[in-house]
């Protein structure tokens, strides 16, 4: 546990901290507005977002893959509005229409562009490469308070921390709206409220976090992460603020436990290669949803 | 006799709209092609108990909603002291459908009743002892203060209503819109929150109330709108509240009506 | 050479996988109608991701007993059995927890697509694994696909189909109406039961064609554009069907001219832009139609106001309530009545008060449940009702 884990392991670990609550904070909001497959959907039409703005731009860079990702989370978030209300169709149908055709577009796309001299396919969007989010210039636990070494981290690291940031401000700027319009719209609404602008904003920041985190992970596990924390929080509290913090430790915990599990894991029942570190962190958040469903104090509703 | 039907109530001069804590003039809501509510002018006197009855699907929750910009109008204005809504937001204070919630909301009854004084603490006021003694005060006042740390899922149907109530006490405001506040609550929840409505009313406060048991409204109110779609009559009670007016609104279907119209029109 | 693809003139093989993407597509939009009708369409999305770990095991299983790991009837059977427990899960989560069934399929979805990932970086380290070709998987392939595959293929999607209709009654009766269908007898958890079934089976056998993530697509697509052209249950099952087998039909033909692009995608394009031409342009729920409607509608509505309020010399606050008026030449550009708005305020006032005399009497129930604000009068009563309702009026109006 030296400087080879501060090399090889720290930087993806904390990535993948910085990833689990970024998405488990709104998601909380997520699920308890009937909206956790809103994730699914989001994750899903990064693809095409980060692919249009590859072939826009002709380059593979944070800025534009951002902004093309955010922008195809809104477009998918007001066509399944428009579906939804003007052609009267159910929420959920609407999702599953929008969402696998902007990611089929997406592939079809990918496909038809050159991109082999650039690191842009398919299965990295959907599984990522945390394992590959190595600290080169790191000589040991010295090297966290060495400027020269710091420089070198994975830029995936201060850019993940940045949307944590974000996400956190955003909750904690909005919480009383928040949950104000989730648990009574109409109430909210009647205090004049904007609660559409709210909702959708708090799509945005869902997106964002999922854009931020796809490019470090694949989109899997944000999904993972958009949901499974927050369920198996609320499984063990009744109050708002308890679960939001539940979920943190739940992500956090994910990450870490799962993390360990695909480097090492494999190593210590005599296996040589390690497994997919965002397929773990995915399954052990299913683990601790498993757990939470079959024990959590709080895991059937009061009737 | 019918030419005052179609006009009941319509015709406020303008001095009593601007004066009337609520005025709606010309609302019309529609859900697809079928208006929920067409064209429909009330003016609620201050200081009044107000019921708003009709039939089901008359448009009674739609014309609350609407007033309150909740549900976007197709057509009307609606004004507040003479003043548009938007800018009289504090002097409103509103009591949704009991049935319109998640009552699964990971919450607790205190936390419900301070949602009642966000236009008070902003965004990010801090919460001080004063608020949270304010927020008592209110349940106690409907008689919940022992329920303050209960989470809301746990409570009975008449308990989520008077914290409901709660909630609007808590906004302190000059006028109160409760969409059937009576509507599944136990005898005793009904007598509380009518005692606390009447108290309101007794200290200069305007009521509104959508309210769907005929036999009540002599009792409870004061004024009426009477509504299937159209205001049929708005007036006083012992004016409004009467046989003829009553068949009008609910037409045949006032047989199915919880309350016998000879009894409580005669 | 597309049109070579369309009419199934590119060898054997293609042809045999155009024909089964077909039936598929027709068994799947057919079984995607009962799902969308039972509000429940995302759950095949939970059941098609809970795939991949069966394949991921199937193959390491196949390999260890010393077979062939790529053998696409023990692969099918292995996503057959995960895809069983996945959706297992999401019913156990949904009745026996206070989550959401939304929630269920993400977190079931989610969590065995993650876990199919790791089998999957397991089976890259295995000697066998190096050419499994599993990522076909996710966004179907049928580029140099096996005869006997393509068989198995073309004779399932036959066999689902033919499932399908053969259940469609009971399934039909369900979706249209629980209530009805339990009181004749029905269980309603069985038929739910057939349909997951059916719906399991359909991802099965669409893996290797559509791919994981986008099967689910082929499930809703058809059945959602379909509900835009009809209110028939019946109607939107054999619509659907139709549209379900045009994509499969379209996009297997066209992944056949340019192998190099997956199938999946391709297939749900093609149903989507079917979609989107009735989601545009379908009567009724269209969004032309919609638009058109409500404002003609609104329009419709501030004239009759403006109308009864000039009648009741009431002044017109809305400022489109006046535009309207003065451009139909109803009123003056200061809000006056000109003759033609006098008579037509009139005949708007004389119809509301027929109206409220209707509404009123309890021998006209029938046409009273017609009164929307809106309709003439004149269109729901005869001339002797009329006279009969004139003659209540106290002081019947003359119109100009």
């Amino acid at each position: 546990m030296g400087a080879e884990f501060v090399a090889l392991s720290l930087p993806p670990i904390l990535i993948g901290i910085c990833v689990a609550v970024a998405c488990a904070l709104p998601g909380n909001f997520l699920l308890l507005r009937r909206q956790a497959l809103i994730g699914d959907a989001i994750s899903h039409v990064v693809l095409p977002g980060i692919v249009v703005a590859f072939l826009l731009t002709g380059v593979v860079a944070t800025g534009p893959m951002l902004i093309g990702a955010a922008g195809a989370a809104v477009v998918a978030v007001v066509a399944i509005e428009v579906i939804r209300r003007l052609g009267r169709i159910e929420a959920g149908a609407a999702m599953g229409v929008v969402f696998t055709a902007m990611f089929a577009g997406g592939v079809l796309l990918l496909e038809r562009s050159d991109t082999s001299n650039v690191h842009l396919d398919v299965e990295h969007a959907l599984f990522g490469n945390l394992e590959s989010l190595i600290w080169l210039d790191a000589t040991g636990w010295g090297s966290l308070v060495d400027p020269a070494s710091l420089a070198g981290l994975p830029v995936e690291l201060p850019r993940m921390a940045l949307a944590l940031g974000l996400v956190a401000l955003f909750l904690w700027l909005f919480w009383r709206p928040l949950a104000m319009s989730t648990f009574d719209e109409g109430f909210a609404r009647g205090m004049g409220l904007r609660t559409g602008p709210l909702g959708l904003a708090l799509v945005v920041v869902s997106a964002i976090a999922a854009v931020a985190a796809f490019d470090a992970v694949g989109s899997i596990i944000v999904i993972a992460m958009f949901i499974c924390p927050a369920a198996a929080a609320r499984m063990m509290t009744n109050r708002l603020d308890h679960q939001v913090a539940w979920s943190a430790v739940f992500a956090a915990l994910s990450a870490i436990v799962g993390y360990v599990l695909a480097g090492y894991g494999p190593l210590w029942i005599g296996a040589s290669a390690s497994v997919s570190a965002a397929g773990m962190i995915a399954t052990v958040s299913g683990l601790i949803l498993a757990l939470a469903a079959i024990a959590g104090p709080h895991r059937k509703a009061v009737q | 006799m019918t030419l005052a039907l179609v006009t009941a109530g319509a015709q406020p001069d303008e001095a009593a709209r601007r004066a009337s804590p609520l005025a709606v003039r010309g609302l019309t809501v529609s859900y697809g092609q079928t208006p929920a509510i067409f064209s429909v002018d009330v003016t609620v006197r201050t200081g009044a108990m107000t019921a708003i009855v009709g039939p089901n699907g008359a448009g009674k929750s739609t014309l609350l909603k609407a007033a309150l910009n909740v549900v976007k109008p197709l057509a009307g204005t609606v004004t507040v002291l003479g003043q548009p809504l938007a800018q009289m937001r504090d002097r409103i204070a509103y009591v949704p459908q009991r049935a319109s919630v998640d009552w699964d909301f990971p919450t607790r009854v205190i936390d419900v009743v301070m949602m009642g004084m966000y236009r008070k603490l902003g965004l990010l006021g801090r919460v001080r002892a004063t608020h949270r003694s304010q927020a008592m005060a209110c349940l106690d006042r409907v008689g919940m203060a022992d329920f303050a740390t209960r989470q809301i899922g746990q409570l009975s149907g008449g308990q989520q209503q008077r914290v409901f109530l709660a909630r609007a006490l808590a906004q302190e405001a000059d006028i109160y819109l409760l969409d059937e506040p009576f509507a599944g609550v136990d005898a005793a929840t009904e007598k509380a929150i009518i005692a606390v409505l009447k108290s309101l009313r007794d200290t200069g406060r305007t009521v509104v109330a959508v309210h769907h048991d005929l036999a009540t409204v002599p009792d409870y109110f004061d004024e009426v709108v009477l509504l299937n779609t159209q205001v049929i009559a708005a007036g006083p009670v012992a004016e409004v509240f009467t046989e003829d007016n009553l068949h009008t609104a609910y037409g045949g279907r006032l047989t199915t009506a919880r309350a016998d119209p000879e009894s409580v029109a005669g | 050479m597309l049109a070579d693809a369309l009419l199934l003139q590119l060898g054997y093989n293609a042809t045999l996988v155009t024909i089964g993407a077909t039936l598929l597509g027709m068994a799947a939009g057919v079984a995607g109608t009962f799902l969308f009708l039972r509000k429940r369409a995302l759950v095949s999305d939970a059941i098609s991701h809970a795939t991949l770990p069966g394949v991921g095991l199937a193959f390491m299983v196949m390999v260890a007993l010393g077979g062939d790991g790529r053998a696409l009837p023990g692969l099918l059977l292995g996503a057959g059995v995960s895809a069983a427990l996945g959706l297992l899960c999401v019913q156990w989560l949904t009745a026996r927890t206070r989550l959401g069934e939304d929630a269920a399929i993400g977190a079931v979805l989610s969590v065995f697509f993650g876990f199919g990932v790791v089998i999957l970086t397991v089976i890259q380290t295995m000697t066998a694994g190096r050419q499994a070709g599993l990522e076909g998987f996710l966004l179907g392939s049928t580029a140099g696909m096996l005869r006997s595959d393509a068989v198995l293929l073309a004779v399932a999607a036959a066999l689902v189909l033919a499932l399908v209709m053969l259940l469609r009654r009971p399934l039909e009766l369900a979706s249209f109406d629980s209530g009805y269908a339990q009181a004749a007898g029905w269980s309603l958890a069985r038929i739910d039961l057939a349909m997951m079934g059916i719906v399991l089976v359909v991802t099965v056998v669409g893996l290797k064609v559509v791919g994981l993530i986008l099967i689910v697509a082929l499930l809703i697509v058809p059945a959602v554009t379909a509900r835009f052209w009809t209110d028939r249950t019946d109607h939107v099952v054999l619509i659907a069907g139709a549209v379900g087998g045009l994509s499969g039909y379209a996009g297997a033909a066209l992944s056949a001219v340019a192998p190099a692009l997956p199938t999946g995608p391709i297939i749900v394009l093609v149903g989507f832009a079917l979609f989107l031409v009735s989601l545009l342009v379908s009567p009724g729920r269209g969004l032309l139609a919609s638009v058109v409607m409500h404002h003609r509608y609104q329009r419709r509505v501030h004239m009759r106001q403006g109308l009864l309020a000039l009648a009741q010399g009431q002044p017109i606050f809305e400022a489109l309530t006046r535009r309207l008026l003065h451009r139909a030449g109803l009123i003056l550009p200061d809000g006056v009545a000109t003759a033609t708005g006098q008579a037509a305020a009139a005949k708007a006032l004389l119809d509301e008060t027929r109206w409220s005399i209707v509404r009123m009497d309890q021998s006209f129930a029938a046409a009273a449940t017609r009164y929307d604000g809106l309709t003439p009068i004149e269109d729901v009563l005869t001339p002797d009702q009329l006279r009969e309702v004139d003659a209540r009026i106290d002081a019947p109006q003359v119109v100009a």
